[in-house]
């Protein structure tokens, strides 16, 4: 961290909060059954960007960011919509919310592009993110939402435990399931806009499902679950910013990814709940155990015979 | 042909291969796996470049069954091992669509294979590159390829089409009477990774999403019947083809984006206007007894 400039350093806070705030919303949306989701209103945040770069004509964060919530929102209610008035299945509509809204970005991708001529540079590097070209602006506004999103989450903890493991005691407590869903949605494209511009719409989900499902590996308890995957959220949105700070004009995004696909290879093979090292081992172990009990059985037998 | 007309039957060849594949892709619930299918195809080509260095048809295509084999393979041990399954193919496509671009960015880099490209394809370019075949004449590559996709996939859906309908509607029945389930499984993995591929060049990773899911979802609400819904799956493709075409050049505009955004309104008259599952028809006559 040392060699690098004052504005890297800035980017680089400003992903691995993110990285954090993702890893906690994605430990959510792992119990939800809703990793997928945040892949589908990722996608669906393009057309919001573009509209709101067109709408102020230059790039201005906050205006583009208000446009891919309310852009994957729209997107949210109409895949609520179209699962829960026609025999549509979540997925189906999950799949064509998310190419129908991207085609659609990317038409006004184009329309713009030719629009604004030069002055346009920055835009393409939503697909893929361009943590670079970031201004500090920008990463105050970032720290400052991931924050909030990390408070929304750490305030009411367990509210949302409830809230996702018993949904109906939950409701016999008196909560309104209705809000805490709609704080969760709220949440959850929070940190997806937020993440648009440091990894992109394309791989924004993998940010909030691989640390997620990583964490699985090391514990059964949802609290460790959840600190276990804001810190790899975090490690992962740092290495891969570093990594990319290395060549010229390389895409942040899906290096953060790699980052966060080399934990959960870690986890997979080490992980001290399900890993397949620990597995092996335990087998081993096992099968080990039962040779022995036979082996005496059969001296026994031996002896009495 | 005319330049325009060569980009119709192409868009159009894509629109019918892929409703066919989508029918069966939304009977077997399996949507958001073409989703991941057509993100690590990219991986497949780009590995199939990398070693050979030319980027033909052939090596493509033998490296896009590759990739979406191995994604079908990972996402079902994964989910074995105790992954949800949604999660399992988060993880899978993400990192392995991530790989890709990341070898694209620092290895190849060149105008024949750049990420944009292969995100939303290059219909335009279809007309030109051109290849000489006995009888008919100089015809583009892709038309030829996606001409053969299409027979491909309909000989196989026809060849075993009782199988097909049983092993998507019933899998348990299916393999009680005997029927290899999990061989035709990866068969049909195998061929919605061809017919990604083939349509990739022409209309990139997304669109073939859209080409895929949505026509197949809006015949959904049409019919009940299998042979129909093919048969209305692929005729919606082929329709919002040509209709996203005509609003591109109107517009001047990317093609395939507004070709999957045709999609989307073909779907949208289907979930407000079908008279059997439509929002429409459900509030003229709410009283009609379901039996």
């Amino acid at each position: 961290m040392i060699g690098l400039s004052h504005n890297a350093q800035w980017v680089l806070l400003s992903t691995l909060i993110l990285g954090t705030a993702a890893g906690i919303m994605g430990c959510l949306a792992y119990w939800k059954r809703q990793s997928l989701m945040s892949d589908a209103l990722s996608h669906a945040a393009l057309p919001g960007v573009v509209g709101g770069f067109a709408l102020m004509g230059f790039k201005n964060l906050p205006v583009m960011i208000a446009g891919a919530a309310v852009s994957a929102l729209i997107g949210a209610l109409l895949i609520h919509w179209i699962r829960s008035s026609s025999r549509v299945k979540e997925d189906a509509a999950m799949g064509i919310i998310l190419s129908v809204f991207f085609g659609l970005g990317i038409m006004m991708l184009t329309f713009v592009n030719r629009m604004a001529g030069a002055s346009q540079s920055g835009l393409d590097s939503f697909i893929f993110g361009q943590a670079a070209s970031m201004v500090r602006k920008d990463v105050l506004m970032m720290i400052v939402l991931a924050s909030i999103v990390l408070l929304v989450a750490g305030i009411a903890f367990k509210e949302w435990k409830l809230f996702l493991f018993d949904p109906a005691f939950a409701k016999g407590l008196g909560m309104s399931t209705r809000w805490m869903g709609a704080i969760y949605m709220g949440a959850l494209v929070l940190v997806i806009v937020v993440g648009i511009q440091a990894v992109g719409v394309i791989l924004m989900a993998a940010l909030l499902i691989i640390p997620a499902v990583s964490a699985r590996y090391w514990t059964q308890s949802f609290k460790w679950m959840v600190v276990l995957s804001a810190l790899f959220g975090g490690g992962a949105g740092m290495i891969g910013t570093l990594i990319s700070t290395y060549g010229k004009g390389w895409p942040t995004g899906p290096f953060i990814v790699i980052a966060a696909a080399c934990l959960f290879v870690v986890s997979l093979a080490f992980g001290a709940r399900k890993g397949l090292v620990v597995l092996a081992v335990q087998q081993y172990a096992q099968r080990k155990k039962l040779r022995r009990t036979t082996f005496v059985q059969q001296s026994a037998l031996e002896r009495g015979s | 042909m005319s330049y325009a007309g060569w980009i119709l039957l192409t868009a159009s060849l894509v629109g019918l291969s892929c409703g066919f594949i989508g029918a069966l892709l939304i009977l077997r619930r399996m949507a958001m796996m073409a989703d991941a299918i057509s993100h690590t195809v990219l991986l497949g080509i780009v590995v199939a470049y990398l070693v050979t260095r030319e980027l033909s048809g052939v090596h493509m295509l033998l490296g896009a069954i590759a990739a979406g084999l191995l994604t079908s393979v990972l996402v079902q041990w994964f989910h074995s091992r105790g992954v949800q399954q949604e999660a399992s193919i988060g993880v899978v496509f993400t990192s392995l669509f991530a790989i890709g671009v990341v070898l694209i960015a620092t290895k190849v880099g060149n105008a024949h294979l750049d990420v944009k490209h292969t995100l939303m394809g290059e219909i335009t370019f279809i007309p030109w590159e051109k290849i000489e075949l006995p009888w008919l004449g100089a015809i583009p590559e892709a038309v030829f390829i996606l001409s053969l996709v299409l027979i491909v996939v309909v000989a196989v859906i026809l060849a075993f089409y009782k199988e097909w309908k049983i092993t998507s509607f019933d899998p348990a029945l299916a393999a009680s009477l005997g029927i290899p389930v999990v061989l035709m499984h990866y068969v049909f993995m195998s061929l919605v990774s061809v017919t990604t591929v083939a349509a990739f060049d022409a209309v990139g990773a997304i669109m073939v999403v859209a080409m895929l899911i949505t026509p197949a979802a809006a015949a959904y609400l049409w019919t009940d019947r299998l042979a129909v819904m093919l048969g209305l799956s692929g005729l919606f493709g082929v329709v919002s083809a040509i209709a996203g075409y005509y609003v591109a050049v109107w517009l001047d505009t990317s093609i395939s984006g507004s070709m999957a955004f045709a999609t989307g309104i073909v779907f949208m008259i289907s979930f407000l206007g079908s008279p059997k599952h439509g929002i429409v028809a459900k509030f003229i006559r709410p009283a009609v007894p379901s039996a």
